[in-house]
């Protein structure tokens, strides 16, 4: 810590952290982006991690050079980075599935129960197979895209190239896939299963897409964050980072709006990540909990905005085709818009 | 049990009981540590168990105060979102965001460390055949007994019970018919953070105390809950059993580091063949 803070005095030192933080936050926006897909259609996704941790790993293993020494895991094929993050999000896929066939016919909350302990599974299983993935040695020397071509400080700018060109990809897929026919079932399940049932839709298939879709963008982005850090263990892939904090991030920006779940990844991310960095300025008895104490403004955060903001920072859109008219006197959507309205009416009076 | 009630009764699938557990967990601990010690409490021995009154202290000040954090949560918390319309997927994500930071707090008052409830080694006395047994573990099975009758004389022998149980079925009917559903919401609050902390200090007698031993009890507690049906405290219990049973009989043919997946398996079979458990009813 001590050396962040020094590192943070230097100009360059805050152009680095800036530079690893929005790279950092980019990711998770992504894991955010994939959790608003599987929202949209109302399914409850507690093991966000273990999407991830699938993704990164699959593409780690296939990407690394055989095994040497005291390392044993499987593949280790050497295969170009890009084929690693096609892996990555299949075997996202492949996870949805084997989780969404016996969940997803089912009541709604059964899907959120089988998921919230699959993260820990996934990390048992890395920790005590032997010859599977390094168990708790975890797997290191993890190769970066463009790494060779790129060498020394300037790398950390090819890393957030990457990481905000793959998220706004992500973006504009998702945007597209929500704004679609597609994706205006998926809210009308959401809203009302019977009806979208009645108007002839195969519930279960478009609740199956929507888990699938966002379990392999959650794949991907554990693909590039694997080959951004370089080196991954089952510690990596806590629930607390993994899955509760993109939930934060959906919550607090808005679900059901994209934009809003990217201000969400930023306006979290900022608090989480920034945190350690007014950590020596603190009073020593806070100083000392800082993490527990961000950790309890997580939780707060997410009742907190339930109770009071439930919309977010940014609401969903009720208009979904600008083929619909709207009436006159549509509440106004976003926080900046409700203030405005509010300044505008006590101007007025 | 506590579980599966606040789930059949509310229809709140409530990942914080984990936690309140742990809550319950380190009440009693504080009631035993050295902090109880200077109150006055602690010490004791009963026979060949490894605890005395001062645990029996931290027992009933562990139920007393989860069954407060319990009900402070519904009247801040769920009574709020109730109102404001909310549906099962407000609940779970609300009583998650509850479950990260009772457990923080935990960490914040009691440090990240494990402790046991009373230092040094229990021996297990041989019972018959050369099955070892703790005393502990009889007084465990006892309590967990104890609790299971009560509860099932609470719900199908006095009035509140039966109130309970209409409400489950139909809260609006419940309320027609002249129940207060809110104070039933309030009584299965209180009564699910009762168990919680029961079963929480019970843990900690079996185990270690730490902070998040109550969150890593969650998919085996939804697995006996699901496997018994939810809502069927009975079928609660037996999932319970099934469920640990089923854990530690693995470690016989499988990598004990795999032994987590067990209850995880057990869901997905449950859901696969017989999703409303094996004594739930059609719903």
């Amino acid at each position: 810590m001590d050396q962040l803070i020094v590192t943070l005095v230097t100009f360059d030192g805050a152009v680095n952290w800036t530079v690893g933080f929005l790279t950092t936050v980019a990711i998770f926006a992504i894991l955010a982006l994939a959790l608003n897909v599987q929202w949209s259609v109302g399914i409850l996704n507690f093991g966000v991690a273990a999407f991830f941790m699938v993704g990164a790993y699959v593409s780690a293993v296939l990407t690394l050079p055989p095994p040497e020494g005291l390392e044993a895991y499987v593949a280790g094929w050497g295969v170009p980075i890009p084929v690693g993050w096609i892996f990555a999000a299949v075997a996202g896929a492949v996870l949805a599935i084997l989780l969404g066939i016996p969940t997803l016919r089912l009541r709604d909350d059964f899907l959120a129960i089988a998921t919230i302990g699959v993260a820990a599974i996934l990390r048992s299983i890395a920790n005590s197979v032997e010859g599977l993935v390094n168990r708790s040695r975890g797997l290191n020397g993890i190769d970066g895209l463009l790494q060779d071509e790129v060498s020394g400080g300037g790398y950390r700018w090819v890393e957030l190239a990457i990481a905000l060109a793959v998220l706004i990809v992500v973006y504009w897929l998702v945007s597209r896939a929500t704004a679609s026919p597609w994706g205006r079932t998926l809210r009308a399940i959401r809203d009302n299963e019977d009806t979208a049932k009645a108007s002839g839709k195969n519930t279960v298939r478009f609740r199956m897409g929507a888990f699938i879709l966002g379990a392999m963008l959650m794949g991907l982005a554990g693909a590039i964050y694997a080959h951004r850090n370089g080196t991954i263990s089952p510690l990596t892939f806590t629930d607390l980072l993994g899955t509760f904090f993109i939930w934060t991030m959906l919550i607090v920006g808005g679900s059901g709006n994209h934009r809003g779940v990217v201000l969400g990844s930023l306006v979290v991310g900022f608090f989480w990540f920034g945190t350690p960095l007014i950590q020596e300025s603190l009073p020593d008895w806070l100083g000392s909990r800082v993490f527990q104490v961000r950790q309890l403004l997580i939780g707060v955060l997410i009742v907190v905005f339930l109770l009071w903001r439930p919309q977010g920072l940014l609401a969903e859109r009720d208009r979904v085709s600008r083929f619909v008219s709207t009436g006159p006197g549509e509440p106004s959507e976003s926080l900046a818009g409700s203030l405005w309205q509010r300044i505008r009416t006590a101007v007025s009076r | 049990m506590g579980l599966t009630l606040v789930y059949g009764v509310l229809g709140i699938g409530d990942f914080a009981h984990g936690d309140k557990m742990g809550w319950g967990m380190f009440l009693a601990f504080f009631v035993v540590s050295s902090e109880g010690a200077n109150l006055g409490f602690a010490g004791g021995q009963f026979g060949s168990l490894s605890f005395g009154w001062g645990l029996v202290v931290g027992i009933l000040v562990a139920m007393a105060g989860v069954a407060v954090i319990s009900i402070a949560l519904e009247r801040l918390v769920f009574r709020r979102l109730r109102a404001a319309g909310g549906t099962f997927f407000v609940f779970a994500i609300a009583s998650l965001g509850v479950s990260i930071g009772l457990r923080a707090l935990i960490q914040l008052i009691w440090g990240p460390s494990n402790f046991r409830y009373t230092p040094g080694i229990h021996p297990a006395i041989e019972i018959f055949g050369g099955i070892k047994v703790k005393p502990d573990q009889f007084f465990i099975v006892g309590i967990t007994l104890l609790a299971a009758v009560l509860l099932y004389w609470l719900l199908y022998r006095t009035r509140f019970g039966k109130a309970m149980r209409a409400t489950a079925d139909n809260p609006g009917l419940a309320e027609a018919s002249g129940i207060d559903t809110n104070r039933i919401r309030y009584g299965t609050w209180l009564v699910g953070g009762l168990l919680a902390a029961l079963a929480g200090v019970m843990l900690g007698l079996q185990a270690e105390v730490r902070f998040d031993a109550g969150f890593r009890l969650l998919l085996p507690l939804f697995a006996a809950v699901i496997l018994g049906g939810i809502g069927n405290p009975w079928g609660a219990l037996l999932g319970g059993l099934l469920v640990g049973v089923a854990q530690e009989v693995s470690t016989q043919w499988i990598n004990t580091g795999l032994k987590p997946g067990i209850p995880f398996v057990i869901v997905i079979v449950v859901l696969l063949l017989r999703p409303r458990g094996l004594f739930g009813q059609v719903r």
